[in-house]
């Protein structure tokens, strides 16, 4: 499908709109799984590499942990700018994220909306990663202009 | 080119032309891989084995590109023999930094072994324990993928399959590779 082009995308989805309903769920299941991928890794990697690093005190702790030592780690580069509304919501910007370091960006390439499935895999890793540190959250991510990045984290409950 | 010539070769591209990444993210991303396929094929390990290879096809046909960037080796390798030095200490080493032992030759020079004294890929590895996966799934049937995929944009056709895994509970890891044929520049048919 990638061979398509907007015309020929046309034409199939006026001759089975059905079929089009198809791949668009196939992509769904496509980044549901790629998301469960990265949380499996997320997990692995806390697993192996909190070991030998003090307690968390607190969430903050954490999310700094998250965008110092397990960024570095996988990305070998840290966060950029993290915010958080202090109720639960932090924001993660990586102004040159690693997987987005390399794409070519043809003028009218739709490169942002190429670039976002490789999002899911990463976001995936952040959610086991802080599942196995205890705190449950979603996490959503876009592009605005490669190579950056941002990570919505919400924590849906928190640790008293 | 040499042995001894290859080796340092790769020795010196994995020095310093190489972006590293941690051993333990790849050790981990892959063996969730492995994990979700058996889940998606219902521990039809057939299947596994041939989704690996597929998948590690589709990857060696790049990689290729990135390998000759990388090693800037103009020279064809002069036979198979050679092919083999340069599989292991300049491929497997640039990637994996590991050279895995070139054995076993056939006499006619066309069919070799690779032993895996390493392999980043299984490290903390355990196989399903459910009595067919120890005689049924080869847990790094990627490999044979890549060096099919690579070799055949250098216009060799291959065969490999892995002989023995010490997941399996075998001494060695070993992996066969089998030389068909060389492919001969072929025009597309209808393009005069």
């Amino acid at each position: 499908s990638r061979a398509a082009g907007p015309v020929a995308v046309a034409v199939a989805g006026e001759v089975a709109g059905e079929k089009k309903m198809d791949e668009e769920e196939e992509r769904e299941a496509v980044f549901y799984r790629l998301e469960m991928l990265g949380y499996r890794v997320g997990q692995g990697l806390v697993e192996r590499f909190s070991l030998v690093r003090p307690r968390f005190t607190d969430t903050l702790d954490i999310i700094k942990f998250l965008c110092k030592d397990l960024w570095m780690l996988v990305f070998r580069k840290q966060i950029d700018n993290l915010k958080t509304n202090h109720r639960g919501v932090y924001v993660l910007t990586d102004n040159s994220f690693r997987p987005f370091a390399k794409m070519s960006t043809e003028p009218g390439g739709n490169a942002v909306g190429r670039a976002q499935p490789f999002l899911w895999f990463p976001c995936g890793i952040i959610r086991g990663a802080l599942a196995s540190m205890g705190i449950n959250a979603t996490v959503q991510a876009e592009t605005a202009e490669l190579p950056g990045a941002t990570f919505q984290i919400k924590s849906i409950t928190t640790k008293p | 080119m040499a042995s001894a010539k290859a080796a340092r070769l790769g020795e010196e591209v994995w020095k310093s032309r190489v972006d590293k990444v941690n051993a333990e993210l790849v050790t981990l991303t892959y063996g969730t891989m492995v994990a979700q396929l058996c889940k998606d094929y219902e521990s039809d390990y057939l299947e596994v084995n041939k989704q690996l290879d597929k998948m590690g096809y589709n990857i060696g046909l790049r990689l290729i590109e990135d390998y000759l960037a990388k090693s800037n080796t103009m020279k064809r390798c002069v036979n198979f023999k050679d092919t083999a030095e340069m599989i292991s200490k300049v491929g497997f080493k640039i990637f994996l930094n590991i050279t895995p032992t070139i054995t076993s030759w056939t006499s006619d020079n066309k069919q070799f072994s690779l032993i895996f004294e390493e392999n980043p890929l299984a490290d903390f590895v355990e196989l399903p324990d459910d009595g067919r996966a120890q005689d049924e799934l080869w847990y790094s049937n990627m490999f044979c993928g890549v060096l099919r995929g690579a070799l055949e944009m250098v216009q060799m056709q291959v065969e490999a399959h892995f002989i023995s895994d010490v997941l399996r509970g075998n001494d060695t890891t070993e992996m066969r590779i089998s030389l068909i044929r060389y492919i001969d520049d072929e025009m597309p048919v209808d393009d005069d």
